[in-house]
């Protein structure tokens, strides 16, 4: 055991052994940089450290789950912001939107790193040496031991001692050699034996586990990305950085290397329910895919849903999420086409009412942009105004209101394709002065006032929401935490302990002593002893 | 029986097991009411005889006399818990039958908190004999009462099929790991808590009269603590860190992804994982560790309760929100 006393589980210092143990520095007066860097590292190796640093790595995680994070939903986390424009710069300054990036949680975790690997490096000397070694000689005074029975017995000492050692040794208990022993008369009439060597290994597995699923874990973090993609189903996708519509690379992670593959979204089904209580839950979704793993492979058909992801050369693609995509035609003022297409609206409830934007850059005389909602099942109250009933396109429409000038996409800022800039823009309106409200069903359109174009609903496609990531690692820090939960299993339930008897004549009598020490603090000893005793003497002699 | 009427038989069966878990509550009163008076003085006898050695030696609590009609009710106490499990059982059976298809019955948190008290109860009557835990029997029974009250009352929902995310194999492993985690954990916190109580209570110089003197030693109930502990942290540490990111990594392709669940999965693993060292830890053994197991405690149930209702649809295992809303928003 290191000096400070300090061991990873709940072994008790050991009775019998008086190894001197070096009072606890008080304070560090005038001490050499040596020495200085001998207390610090004793500081930090102790197990009070440790239990503190542990509380603070509890401690430290709270946040993250309270303030929407980055890297978990980054969509949560700008709202979030936007809500709160004087806490955004401190809690940014703390790192608060990247808990589990930031430095001082990583200082936590690093330093209970070390403290671990300052741990286990002596202990494992520790534990080799012990594990070599024999069982501790016989105290002198068993009866003195807390757990320790006594009973009387003709037969002779060596015969009681024989027997003892059969009977430890079938319970896996390792005997003391006299051969190799001391004083002949301390090893003569007494076996010592020791058993639950494995419990002390079990619990270095586990923490030499625990950082194999830190190595994983970074592993991941490092080379491995997490993208987005919505495809409307016809649609194709190759794995490259450009097609992406969002994309969180590890820390050290090369876009070139991103798998080769390619697939076409060839169709998306979904069952919703339709009567009951969870009507409008969908059952079962689920896209087939015609999947190409290089660029000049065959397609091949694969089918992800739900809990099923594809998996190509150690990259997987998720279905995380679905939608409708109207086809909407803007035909401008002379009558060309200018926007066409199956444009992407995003769902903002359960019934499928969802929201879109469609930009016509190109339309003379001026450009066009068009901004609302599209519902799979329109319906309609004076209460309500227009919704959608149900999740299925029953009935589909779209609700939008149309917008002309300058879409602003010239002055070279980034744009989402989700929303419109209106600083150039303004409404189109009737007549009376109202806005324009382009109310469409499926195959129907519409034209604007003023001679700039018509809109026309002309077809509906689903697409898909997939979530394309690669976690390098994942095997190993799933091996270690099957190696942790290993160790911790014969760390906690192997019981070491150690059983000394002594047989001594008295007369025509042998008085057989027997005590043992359970050095695992859940343990119990008495039913141990019992058995053993049973095991070597007929119940009646006992006393 | 139709969908409808398992659910109706699910519900009356909760209750029914409610008014069971009362009556032997009430058994257990009668009980120690019935008690001989001499029950009170041998106790604090045993409790010396426990104090005056320096290791921990477990002094078996020495039998208090007991009166035939004790004795009985002590039976009929213990007859009455285990009819109730029954009930509770065919509750949550019936529960599962109800849904069309039948499916298991951990759907939502009024399903997980009906399994999770059946749990307390079912690891109370596993190991009444082999741990002697007679004593533990009106906590509880009063517990798993206020619990079950609690869920019926606030937790209520009907019977809904599962969401696609939930239909896979790794629901059972992980869930139910969970849950049984969450019965030990509750079970260890219970003594850790009644160790506390008794603590205080020697302390002042009480705690050797009425309920507290039937409570083992100090350090028998340390020991305990630890035993249920011990067999929780590894079941835990399999529901939280290995099943659930096995099933995540399948549903939401990331294995750990700082969903405010896991992080608070987490934060209970690290207080629990303190618990174990601090009881190897010179001056944290006892009172100090057991203020850790309850910390531990109040972790885990704020994550099995407190999350969905504080973080809404902030967390992917909010099961309160439909999949839609979550599958496109994550």
């Amino acid at each position: 055991m290191p000096p400070e006393g300090r061991s990873l589980t709940d072994v008790q210092p050991e009775v019998a052994a008086s190894a001197p143990v070096p009072p606890p520095p008080a304070g560090p007066p005038a001490m050499s940089p040596v020495e200085l860097g001998r207390w610090a590292w004793r500081q930090l190796t102790s197990m009070r450290t440790a239990l503190v640093l542990l509380f603070l790595l509890a401690l430290a995680a709270i946040p993250g789950s309270v303030v929407p994070q980055e890297a978990v939903d980054s969509l949560r986390a700008s709202g979030w912001k936007a809500d709160h424009p004087g806490l955004t710069p401190v809690y940014e300054r703390l790192g608060l939107f990247d808990v589990y990036g930031s430095p001082w949680f990583a200082a936590i975790y690093l330093l209970l790193v070390v403290s671990l690997v300052g741990c286990i490096v002596p202990r494992s000397a520790v534990y080799w040496r012990a594990f070599r070694a024999q069982p501790p000689r016989a105290p002198r005074h068993l009866g003195r031991m807390p757990d320790h029975r006594r009973y009387e017995t003709a037969d002779a000492p060596d015969d009681v001692l024989d027997r003892a050692r059969s009977v430890l040794r079938a319970r896996r208990y390792r005997i003391r050699d006299i051969a190799g022993d001391g004083p002949v008369e301390e090893a003569g009439d007494a076996v010592s034996a020791e058993r639950g060597y494995l419990r002390e290994a079990g619990n270095l597995l586990f923490h030499i586990s625990v950082l194999v699923v830190l190595a994983g874990f970074a592993m991941g973090s490092l080379f491995g990305f997490k993208g987005g993609v919505i495809v409307v189903t016809g649609d194709s996708f190759s794995n490259t950085l450009s097609q992406y519509d969002d994309f969180a690379p590890g820390r050290a992670f090369a876009p070139d290397a991103l798998a080769p593959f390619s697939f076409k979204v060839d169709s998306f089904d979904v069952t919703f329910i339709r009567k009951g209580r969870s009507a409008g839950s969908a059952t079962k979704f689920f896209a087939d895919l015609d999947v190409q793993p290089t660029p000049t492979s065959a397609p091949r058909r694969q089918r992800i849903s739900v809990n099923h992801p594809l998996t190509i050369d150690g990259t997987k693609v998720f279905l995380i999420g679905h939608g409708y995509a109207p086809h909407i035609t803007v035909r401008d003022g002379k009558g060309n086409v200018a926007y066409s297409g199956a444009t992407v609206f995003l769902p903002e409830n359960e019934a499928f009412t969802s929201f879109g934007v469609v930009k016509a850059p190109d339309a003379e005389p001026t450009q066009i942009g068009l901004r609302g909602e599209f519902y799979p099942t329109y319906a309609f109250t004076m209460a309500t105004g227009p919704f959608s009933a149900f999740p299925d396109a029953k009935n589909p429409a779209i609700s939008m209101l149309a917008y002309s000038g300058d879409l602003g996409l010239d002055n070279g800022e980034a744009q989402s394709v989700y929303a419109l800039d209106m600083k150039g823009l303004k409404p189109v309106t009737k007549a009376d002065g109202k806005p324009v409200r382009i109310d469409l069903a499926l195959g129907k359109s519409q034209t604007l006032p003023g001679g700039l174009g018509t809109v026309t609903f002309d077809g509906l496609s689903r697409f898909v929401r997939l979530q394309v990531s690669e976690s390098p690692g994942s095997k190993i820090a799933l091996a270690g935490m099957v190696l942790a939960l290993t160790g911790l299993l014969a760390s906690l339930f192997i019981r070491p302990r150690r059983i000394w008897l002594r047989a001594r004549r008295k007369g025509d009598r042998t008085i057989v002593e027997v005590a043992g020490l359970d050095r695992s603090s859940g343990g119990d000893l008495t039913g141990e002893l019992d058995q053993i005793l049973g095991a070597l003497e007929p119940k009646e002699s006992r006393t | 029986m139709t969908h409808e009427q398992f659910e109706i038989f699910s519900n009356q069966a909760v209750a029914a097991c409610a008014v069971l878990y009362f009556l032997a509550f009430l058994a257990q009163l009668a009980a120690y009411v019935s008690r001989p008076r001499a029950a009170a003085v041998v106790a604090p006898a045993a409790r010396s005889r426990v104090g005056e050695g320096d290791v921990a030696v477990e002094a078996p609590p020495a039998e208090p006399p007991t009166s035939q009609r004790t004795e009985m009710f002590v039976r009929l106490a213990l007859a009455l818990t285990a009819f109730a499990a029954l009930v509770h059982l065919a509750a949550l059976v019936t529960r599962g039958l109800a849904a069309d298809p039948a499916r298991v019955p951990w759907g939502n948190m009024y399903e997980f908190t009906l399994t999770a008290t059946f749990v307390v109860v079912a690891l109370y009557l596993l190991m009444h004999r082999r741990f002697a835990l007679a004593w533990m029997a009106p906590v509880i029974t009063l517990f798993v009462l206020a619990v079950l009250m609690v869920d019926v009352l606030v937790l209520y929902e009907p019977v809904i099929p599962l969401r696609d995310a939930l239909q896979s194999p790794w629901l059972v492993i992980h869930v139910v790991a969970a849950i049984l985690a969450t019965g030990a954990f509750t079970m260890g916190g219970m003594v850790s808590a009644l160790y506390l109580v008794k603590e205080r209570a020697l302390s002042r110089g009480g705690g050797q009269t009425g309920y507290l003197a039937r409570v083992p030693s100090l350090v028998g109930l340390d020991r305990l603590a630890y035993r249920w502990h011990a067999f929780a942290f590894p079941v835990w540490t399999f529901a939280a860190l290995i099943a659930g990111p096995i099933w995540a990594q399948y549903a939401w392709g990331r294995y750990w992804g700082w969903d405010p669940k896991e992080v608070w999965a987490f934060i209970t693993w690290v207080v629990y994982a303190g618990y174990l060292h601090a009881r190897a830890t010179a001056g944290w053994k006892g009172h100090r560790a057991a203020i850790v197991a309850l910390v531990g405690l109040a972790t885990l149930w704020f994550n099995f309760v407190g999350i969905n209702f504080f973080f809404g649809s902030g967390s992917q295992h909010s099961y309160a929100v439909e999949l839609v809303v979550t599958a496109v928003g994550g």
